[in-house]
């Protein structure tokens, strides 16, 4: 242990803590920016200096660790106004419309700002000019050049944690900004689109692309029907900005909301978590049976920013990915053909939205292969902040809203789609029902647990009906990089392998709502995610009444030629950049 | 009022003085890839605050320079910019009045024609090319890429055995290096932007002074690949270590009877004791290299028998032989190159001249050498003899002036003409041609030419040659090696084009060059022989650095190493060059300023710890 004096408080602390943890161990608070623990403790912007007795200059808190003894000063006149200087030098260099950003309100520069009472700069506001400040209008990520603070958390997200360094430092001296790594731009880039550098920027220097409006315009238009589904994460997240406990923020509640805003059927996501279930698993068992996966795992394909990242970094492997589509396009299709009969309407009447944790579903939707002959899948995604923004723009308030059921047919799921949301969920789903089609009766419900919760990669081995399953779960893409390269090297043998690109899983997506206080929420959210499951009735996909109708009034069986139109897709025919 | 007074500057011409001297030293100090466009910029903007104002094209045309390159740095450019600041340019360099505008102007050209496509990638599409890296000064100009920051933070803690595997991760000649690097880990030191480079070789040179033996760790599982190294020199030994490191087995054939190639046979003991060489050759072959001595390739044994029976070969002979001088007399005797004399004194073959007059021909390093040890053979008078100015020598301005203060006497702007000879057949002098120093060549150098003048007679009784070296390529052309301008045809990554399995590297591909250089080439062979042979094996160590002090010290005077006292050089062939106290290597480690640790180094490049 060292002991130290932090403004003139005794604090204890263990050896080769920094003085920001030190400092908030004794509930002293040290404004920071840049600094995101353990992942980017670079001091770049120097708000968190501090006075140390004895030192010629100010020391960074959040990289400098503590010494025996030392005397630390966080608000001497000197550590003020350097701390104050350095956020007003920042905000010379930021676009400070504030009523105009998304981040208001969770932007820690904003918050720091105003805490600090800074009223007017002394400085010339310095934004770039010309076409150096401009970035594409139509890809799903944007990054804005005059509210980017160069805190590089984006350039370290994208390369510590998903191993893809889209990011880097470009330009000289005070032209210096963030841009697309070796001079490339994003379009061109094998960005995955997880979101991760969005969910980790401090600042409203990256967002999705804005689809509010055309969802709004769908909303408006006399001659859509507008149908809308919510993805599993996407309730374990709403909530959080308008404060509501989890046991409040419902799929219920929302429901009610969404049906303010106009839309005619909402429905849920997990309905075909369910169905997506059938396909796979009964895909997987047909590869498995068929020794298709005696040197390589089949890989789940549900995760948007996976594929993306497998086509751009490991092409070779596409042909190992479930042909399976993602719920959300299975949704789409679903809706688009067997929903829009049932409605007895034209398909192209129907506007289907989709609210995600995503970015990278923004770029599914829009593949050339997610359609069928009625149409598009899936006409727009919204992520969860974006649901958020519509809720907050009908001063929708959720807390004084009623629960209301979803719609029928295709609100009801099992415990087993709702899992899909969290990392090993799809893979959990997925035994339980391989296990029944295998044996012909439903497994224990937590027999599969072990794949839940433990570090980035899981595996575990299950003896279904006597055949040993080896699986293994991943999520983040460094991780998933990890597994893949262990693959090569033929070091370890898997059959079936679910990744999500996010950290956590879709809970911790990239299209999430953003903390202000740099907290990583998706722990919390997977835990909502399995608390549903438990207590839901219904544990098992093949039990959910309504994908047995789907397939009974109109697809037949898993994998039959029906389903093999609408349900599946080819991963090769669209391509990455190169 | 009086006629005329004693000038003396005013307050603000001294501090600018100053300030100009650390603008000086903060320029030298530029880390390798910045920006040539915003460079180019803010040098433009430096020489027109020196304009005078009067004419025009300096006045205006330096000023409307500077909007057009903003213009390409802020992107609001179109690629016409480039080519009206070209065309202004050239106005400017031939028009202005002074050389404050010309230069300034010529500077733009150079940097508009040598950059072009720098400038137009800021035009197109708003960026560098050059991806600005920032890497750490030290750790990038050095040819092997040793943690410096690590070494010195450990050397500052006292760690030194820590300090020396650390260095060995990169260099397995820290001991070597420690005496006789050239050190240009020095050369782009950010501390110079403070006071004065950190003094990096003088506080390894304490490292190494103050380490154990520590025995080799970590040795790869024995692939059962058989590799040659052709060579025991810095080069041909770092390969040999590291390969062996990654579990290769690995035999070296050296032609001389001890191994060290020129650090044993070409670099004097007053610099590098053969003892102190001899602690990194004993670490090397612990780890498990055999070594033929006293084989000769081509005489011993052919290269055809080495290629077949090894799975890779490495040819690292370096540059041994002597270059001629072609002049009338060559072949008189005490006519000597400076290879065979220095050779010759590493094999405990001295020669005596007491009370002899010798003139040394050549400015380099080898020169340096051999002038200092013609004196401490007895030497009665030194003259090194040297056809450009003593700035223009390449060797180190350290050795110049310690030779000279030796007592040796530089001639320079003499070109040697013939060597005169007695009735005996002995040298009776070298006459030279004095030159005159003249316009710049392609090479950036100013070029001499022969003086309107008689030649020159120094009288003599030795001349040593050492003009540079070159190679015996004979028994590797026997096997389709091609060689150009007396060095093997090999590419960067060592591997020799047409031979599958062999790569060769050092003094032999590059021409005389240093001992880093040859280590630096020793490494990139072992990685790709490493591939070669079908494994990937990593070189790493995990030390654990200490963590960088808070503040650096406030600008502090460079601890340089002081010289043994001593009355006469004469017979004295012991280490010249005193290590630094304690106290000395404290203050000095504290000055580093952790570039692995502030600024770039925190976020991204700062420490690699494998390769």
């Amino acid at each position: 242990m060292v002991t130290l004096t932090i403004d003139g408080q005794t604090v204890q602390t263990r050896e080769g803590a920094t003085i920001l943890e030190a400092a908030q161990s004794a509930e002293i608070r040290i404004p920071h920016l840049c600094y995101l623990k353990d992942i980017n403790e670079i001091a770049a912007c120097r708000v968190c200096c501090v006075e140390v007795e004895g030192e010629r200059v100010l020391v960074t808190a959040c990289n400098s660790p503590v010494k025996e003894g030392m005397t630390v000063h966080t608000n001497s006149p000197r550590a003020r106004r350097t701390r104050r200087t350095n956020v007003e030098l920042i905000l010379s260099q930021h676009d400070c419309k504030c009523a105009t950003c998304v981040r208001s309100g969770t932007c820690q520069l904003q918050t720091i700002a105003n805490d600090l009472g800074i009223l007017s700069l002394p400085y010339e506001t310095q934004l770039p000019k010309g076409i150096r400040g401009k970035w594409t209008t139509t890809f799903p990520l944007y990054h804005d050049y005059n509210k980017c603070i160069k805190c590089m958390r984006c350039v370290q997200i994208c390369d510590k944690i998903q191993t893809l360094n889209i990011w880097d430092v470009a330009g000289t001296g005070g032209r210096t900004t963030i841009d697309v790594s070796s001079n490339r731009v994003i379009k061109d880039s094998d960005c995955a689109l997880c979101g991760q550098c969005i969910t980790h920027c401090p600042v409203g220097g990256l967002r999705e692309r804005d689809d509010t409006p055309k969802a709004f315009a769908a909303l408006a238009d006399p001659d859509k029907i507008t149908v809308v589904q919510v993805a599993p994460a996407v309730r374990t997240a709403w909530g959080e900005y308008f404060d509501l406990k989890p046991e409040e923020a419902t799929m219920e509640r929302m429901a009610a909301c969404l049906r303010r805003l106009g839309f005619d059927y909402i429905f849920d996501t997990n309905f075909t978590a369910d169905l997506t279930i059938l396909e796979e698993g009964n895909e997987f068992l047909h590869r498995l049976k068929s020794g298709g996966l005696t040197r390589w795992p089949m890989f789940t394909s549900c995760c948007p920013g996976w594929v993306r990242f497998l086509k751009g970094q490991f092409p070779e492997l596409v042909g190992q990915l479930s042909t399976a589509k993602s719920p959300q396009q299975m949704f789409g299709s679903v809706v688009k053909s067997w929903f829009a009969q049932k409605l007895g309407v034209a398909p192209e009447k129907l506007f289907c939205v989709s609210v995600m944790p995503c970015v990278a579903k923004k770029a599914e939707c829009e593949l050339p292969t997610m359609a069928t002959a009625c149409g598009p899948d899936v006409d727009l995604v919204l992520t969860t902040r974006e649901l958020v923004r519509m809720l907050r723009a009908d001063k929708l308030d959720p807390a004084n809203l009623p629960e209301e059921p979803l719609d029928d047919p295709l609100g009801v799921h099992s415990g087993a789609g709702v899992i899909f949301g969290a990392t090993g969920g799809v893979m959990e789903a997925a035994l339980r029902t391989a296990a029944y089609v295998l044996t012909g009766e439903n497994p224990d419900p937590e027999a599969f647990a072990a794949v839940r919760t433990g570090p980035g990669l899981r595996e575990a081995t299950f003896e279904i009906a006597s055949v040993p399953v080896r699986c293994a779960v991943v999520s983040g893409l460094g991780n998933a990089r990890q597994l893949v390269e262990q693959l090569r090297a033929n070091k370890v043998r898997y059959d079936f392998v679910e990744v999500m690109a996010c950290p956590g899983g879709c809970v911790g997506g990239g299209g999430q709502p953003v903390s202000v206080e740099d907290e990583e929420r998706y722990g919390v959210r997977g835990q909502r995610l399995y608390d549903l499951d438990r207590v839901n009735p219904m544990r098992f996909s093949h039990e959910n009444s309504q994908v047995q109708v789907l397939y009974r009034e109109f697809l037949g069986a898993p994998l039959s030629e029906k389903a093999e139109e609408l349900l599946h897709t080819n991963h090769k025919a669209w391509s990455m950049p190169d | 009022m009086s006629r005329l007074s004693i000038e003396i500057p005013g307050r603000a011409q001294t501090v600018l003085g100053d300030l100009q001297r650390d603008m000086e030293r903060r320029i030298s100090a530029s880390q390798p890839g910045l920006c040539p466009v915003d460079m180019s910029l803010n040098f433009l903007r430096l020489c027109h605050a020196q304009t005078c104002g009067k004419c025009v094209p300096c006045r205006v045309g330096l000023s409307q320079l500077a909007v057009l390159i903003e213009q390409v740095l802020d992107r609001t450019a179109t690629p016409e910019t480039i080519d009206l600041i070209e065309d202004t340019a050239q106005v400017i360099a031939d028009s202005a009045d002074c050389a404050i505008g010309y230069e300034a102007a010529n500077m733009v050209l150079r940097g508009v024609r040598g950059f072009r496509e720098d400038y137009e990638e800021h035009v197109l599409h708003g960026r560098c090319i050059c991806g600005l890296s920032h890497p750490v000064p030290c750790v990038s100009t050095c040819p092997a890429h040793v943690d410096v920051p690590g070494y010195i933070a450990l050397v500052r803690e006292g760690r030194y055995n820590e300090a020396v595997s650390l260095i060995r991760k990169d260099n397995p000649f820290p001991s070597a290096c420690a005496y006789v690097c050239e050190h240009p880990c020095e050369s782009q030191c950010r501390r110079r932007m403070v006071d004065d480079a950190v003094n990096i070789c003088g506080l390894k040179r304490f490292a190494v002074d103050h380490s154990a033996p520590v025995p080799v760790e970590r040795k790869a599982e024995s692939t059962g690949k058989t590799v040659a190294i052709i060579g025991g020199g810095p080069g041909g030994l770092t390969a040999a270590y590291y390969l062996s490191l990654m579990g290769h087995d690995v035999t070296v054939y050296e032609q001389r009877p001890k191994l060290g190639g020129m650090l044993r046979y070409g670099i004097p003991d007053y610099r590098l004791p053969p003892e102190i060489l001899d602690r990194d050759i004993k670490h090397i072959t612990s780890a498990g290299v055999h070594v033929h001595a006293g084989v000769s390739i081509g005489r011993d044994l052919s290269m055809e028998n080495i290629c077949s029976s090894f799975d890779a070969v490495y040819i690292a002979i370096g540059a041994h032989t002597d270059k001629k001088l072609g002049l009338e007399g060559e072949n008189a005797e005490n006519v000597i190159s400076a290879v065979k004399l220095l050779r010759g004194v590493g094999e405990g073959k001295v020669p005596d001249f007491t009370g002899k007059r010798v003139c040394v021909i050549g400015g380099g390093n080898v020169s340096m050498d051999a002038t200092r040890t013609a004196l401490r053979l007895g030497a009665d008078h030194v003259t090194c003899v040297y056809r450009r100015r003593v700035e223009d020598m390449t060797a180190m301005s350290e050795e110049i002036e310690e030779a000279m203060a030796e007592g040796c006497q530089i001639l320079p702007l003499q070109a040697p003409a013939r060597i005169e000879v007695d009735e005996e057949g002995k040298v009776a002098a070298l006459w030279t041609q004095p030159q005159l120093i003249g316009p710049y060549g392609q090479d950036g150098r100013p070029r001499p030419g022969s003086a309107d003048t008689r030649q020159f007679r120094i009288p003599c009784d030795y001349v040593i040659v050492a003009i540079g070296q070159a190679i015996v390529a004979q028994p590797f052309e026997a096997i389709g090696i091609t060689t150009s301008r007396g060095a093997i045809q090999a590419d960067l990554t060592s591997s020799v084009p047409g031979v599958d399995n062999v790569f060769a590297g050092g003094d032999a591909v590059s021409g005389p060059a240093t001992v880093i250089r040859a280590v630096a080439a020793g490494k990139v062979a072992a990685a790709n022989i490493d591939n070669f042979l079908g494994f990937d094996h990593k070189i790493s160590l995990d030390a654990e650095i200490p963590p960088a002090h808070f503040t650096n010290t406030p600008p502090c005077g460079r601890v340089n190493l002081k010289n043994r006292h001593l009355s006469s050089y004469r017979g004295d062939f012991s280490l010249l060059k005193e290590g630094m106290t304690p106290e000395e290597a404290h203050q000095e480690s504290s000055r580093c300023l952790r570039c692995d640790h502030f600024g770039y180094g925190s976020f991204k490049g700062g420490r690699t710890t494998e390769w």
